[in-house]
């Protein structure tokens, strides 16, 4: 697959929504959330090994950077919508861990009472409208939250993520032309990791970059390097800035690739993809590997701060295992609250 | 749960509303008192569909949206709107397009609020019609109501007269939770057409609430959107034999007001229930399959179903017409029942 090489370059110094003092807190927090993610999810390995998981997860490993950068580019009040594979955009957006932990492991104290897991995270203290397990399915629900906040005169956005195949979904057509002929205030952004499950993208999809989808509704397509965190922050920056104006949704591709299998501790027989390949994205393209690189070359976070970040960060997630493992299971009831809203829930 | 409510339509040279008149009397109502109220329909601006006349000018473009033809986004968004602090009215037209929205519709509308463990409100109205009884043939004429009534989290009302409609949508748009609003287009010309009704401003009909629409004693006849009507008319051509019909007007397939069904019932020990959906795995089948589990010792007679024959709906009148419930497979079903 073709990757948007932005390496060489502009990095030669440090980009300059990192410099001053506010740059560096920027800095630290893109190390601290993409951290978050990876330590969240690598902690889920140890859970379904351990036999603590009542189902398989679809990981985000390897993915960090394009999830992390584009949910920075936003504020508190914007709302933002996930997929199967978003235990990591919660997290980015600002959610706390230990209650996405404990629906995880279906317990009362899940963000969701233990009737979302992972595939329905929610937060909607920090935006987080819900994530779709169904493929696609939550891009008309984002570009809804766009409508609300144009017409409620709000300057609010949404960042909508989605996947390559889910890019080859109806619904990304009929919204995407919706948002444009709306001008609504939705970033779209496709992580494009190369495979719908175990399909390489280019063999499903038309285009080799799905961002030149945009040119369909008129609206702006970009494609980034998905492993280069500032990369994605400053196209999301552009793009956030776009539809707070009132000039319309955008649609971003990140090119990326999940490291891990399409659900954790699926067992795909035939092979197809290449180990070497997967070896290559690992090694040497690791999002989170080559951010902390960045910011030792560039003297911007030192290598005693790096380390305290991952400490506290460390410390965080195990935390929030802790807080899940020790939750109660929910009441059997539970299973029949939330359907409706009710006049108890009106009080 | 309300109590058995009985209630008639407004007599007919009354203000009663007509359909169509009765959801433009709603919607503008209900759109002057909530701001956050929008409407967004195909062919809404030009009022095709003869309920939105003015609408554009009183409440502007951002609150009436004309819809491209984008059934499956169309549902989402609203659904997404909702959730972000708009109450949206979709109007799909008919409801056999539903069909291309079917994930919106479950994945979407129906599960956010329990799937985020009730951190979603969803206060969406989807309006379509049930076009059918009219040469539009398969694709336009289902009658997929009962399709919906299997999906939880979803609320469901198919008024029988222009009256209920007006306070069943009322009520609709008021609600925090997605309710699908089936209008039987067969009942699109049958009342009013006179002047607004200024008065009626809160005239509300719960969601929920039966209606008994004739008291009788020796059989219950419920009756679903136009089925209502033939219940009526058969209930009155039964009388001239002695027959003495109830006829139960549910309004709200869900929640079902299965009390004063099952009041009726059990006063009566027989029931018809006449369903314009298709026969297998319908309102009517639901319905009967309670009655018998909730009132079998009641029942002195096997409830009979009157729906339409599980076929599609052909284009020729001479053979549309026979798949249908009538005034006259009710009065068949009704002896059977009484056998």
């Amino acid at each position: 697959m073709s990757v948007v090489d932005n390496q060489a370059a502009p990095w030669a110094t440090v980009p300059p929504e990192l410099q001053g003092e506010h740059g560096r807190e920027l800095a630290i927090e893109m190390l601290r959330r993409m951290l978050r993610v990876r330590m969240f999810e690598e902690a889920t390995i140890e859970l379904f090994h351990a036999g603590e998981l009542p189902a398989m997860v679809h990981l985000s490993i390897g993915q960090e950077a394009a999830i992390v950068g584009a949910c920075l580019a936003t504020g508190d009040s914007d709302y933002m919508t996930g997929n199967h594979r978003s235990h990591g955009h919660p997290i980015a957006k600002g959610a706390g861990m230990d209650r996405l932990m404990a629906e995880l492991l279906g317990k009362a104290t899940g963000i969701c009472h233990g009737k979302g897991g992972s595939m329905h995270l929610a937060d909607f203290s920090v935006g987080s409208l819900g994530e779709s397990g169904i493929v696609g399915s939550a891009i008309p629900v984002a570009t809804g939250a766009g409508l609300a906040a144009r017409t409620l005169g709000e300057q609010r956005v949404c960042v909508c993520f989605f996947g390559d195949g889910a890019a080859n979904e109806g619904v990304f057509h009929e919204s995407l032309n919706l948002a444009a002929v709306w001008n609504l205030p939705v970033v779209y952004v496709c992580e494009n990791n190369g495979y719908a499950v175990s399909v390489p993208a280019e063999s499903l999809t038309s285009v080799p970059d799905i961002a030149t989808r945009a040119v369909a509704y008129g609206i702006p397509g970009v494609a980034v390097d998905g492993q280069d965190v500032v990369a994605g922050y400053q196209a999301a920056r552009t793009a956030v800035d776009r539809a707070r104006r009132g000039d319309g949704p955008t649609l971003i591709e990140a090119k990326t690739y999940r490291f891990h299998e399409h659900a954790y501790g699926l067992r795909v027989k035939t092979a197809y993809r290449d180990a070497a390949e997967v070896a290559a994205w690992s090694d040497e393209r690791d999002p989170v590997v080559l951010f902390e690189r960045r910011l030792a070359d560039w003297d911007l976070v030192d290598d005693a701060a790096r380390r305290q970040v991952r400490e506290e960060t460390a410390a965080e997630v195990a935390a929030a295992v802790e807080f899940a493992r020790t939750s109660p299971a929910p009441d059997p009831a539970e299973a029949y609250r939330d359907l409706y809203v009710t006049e108890e829930d009106a009080r | 749960m309300t109590t058995p409510q009985r209630e008639r339509p407004r007599a007919e040279g009354g203000r009663a509303p007509g359909f169509l008149q009765a959801i433009r009397q709603a919607q503008y109502e209900e759109m002057h008192r909530d701001p956050t109220v929008i409407l967004m329909g195909q062919d809404l601006r030009a009022n095709v569909f003869g309920a939105a006349e003015g609408f554009l000018d009183e409440f502007g473009p951002e609150r009436i949206r004309d819809l491209p033809l984008s059934e499956a986004a169309s549902v989402g968004m609203a659904a997404g709107a909702a959730m972000a602090g708009l109450r949206p009215i979709v109007d799909l037209t008919v409801a056999s397009f539903m069909f291309g929205a079917m994930d919106q519709f479950i994945s979407q509308v129906a599960k956010s609020r329990y799937m985020y463990g009730g951190q979603a409100r969803v206060p969406v109205v989807y309006r379509q019609a049930l076009y059918y009884h009219g040469g539009t043939a398969a694709h336009h004429a289902d009658r997929p109501y009962p399709m919906f009534m299997n999906v939880p989290g979803l609320k469901i009302i198919l008024p029988s007269n222009g009256y209920d409609l007006k306070g069943l949508l009322k009520s609709a748009i008021r609600d925090d939770n997605p309710v699908l609003c089936f209008e039987d287009a067969n009942l699109w010309g049958r009342r009013g057409r006179g002047g607004p009704e200024p008065e009626a401003e809160d005239h509300l009909v719960p969601i929920g609430s039966a209606a008994v629409r004739r008291s009788g004693t020796d059989v219950t006849i419920v009756g679903i959107g136009h089925g209502l009507v033939q219940s009526l008319e058969a209930a009155t051509e039964l009388e001239a034999e002695g027959i003495s019909a109830e006829v139960v007007d549910p309004r709200t397939l869900v929640p079902m007001d299965w009390p004063t069904i099952l009041e009726s019932v059990r006063r009566t020990g027989r029931c018809v229930v006449v369903d314009p959906a298709n026969r297998t795995c319908g309102a009517a089948g639901e319905i009967a399959a309670q009655l018998v589990e909730e009132c079998f010792d009641a029942l002195r007679g096997p409830v009979v179903r009157v729906t339409t024959d599980d076929v599609h709906v052909p284009f020729s009148p001479a053979l549309e017409r026979q798949i249908y419930p009538s005034k006259d497979k009710v009065v068949a079903a009704v002896r059977r029942a009484l056998a």
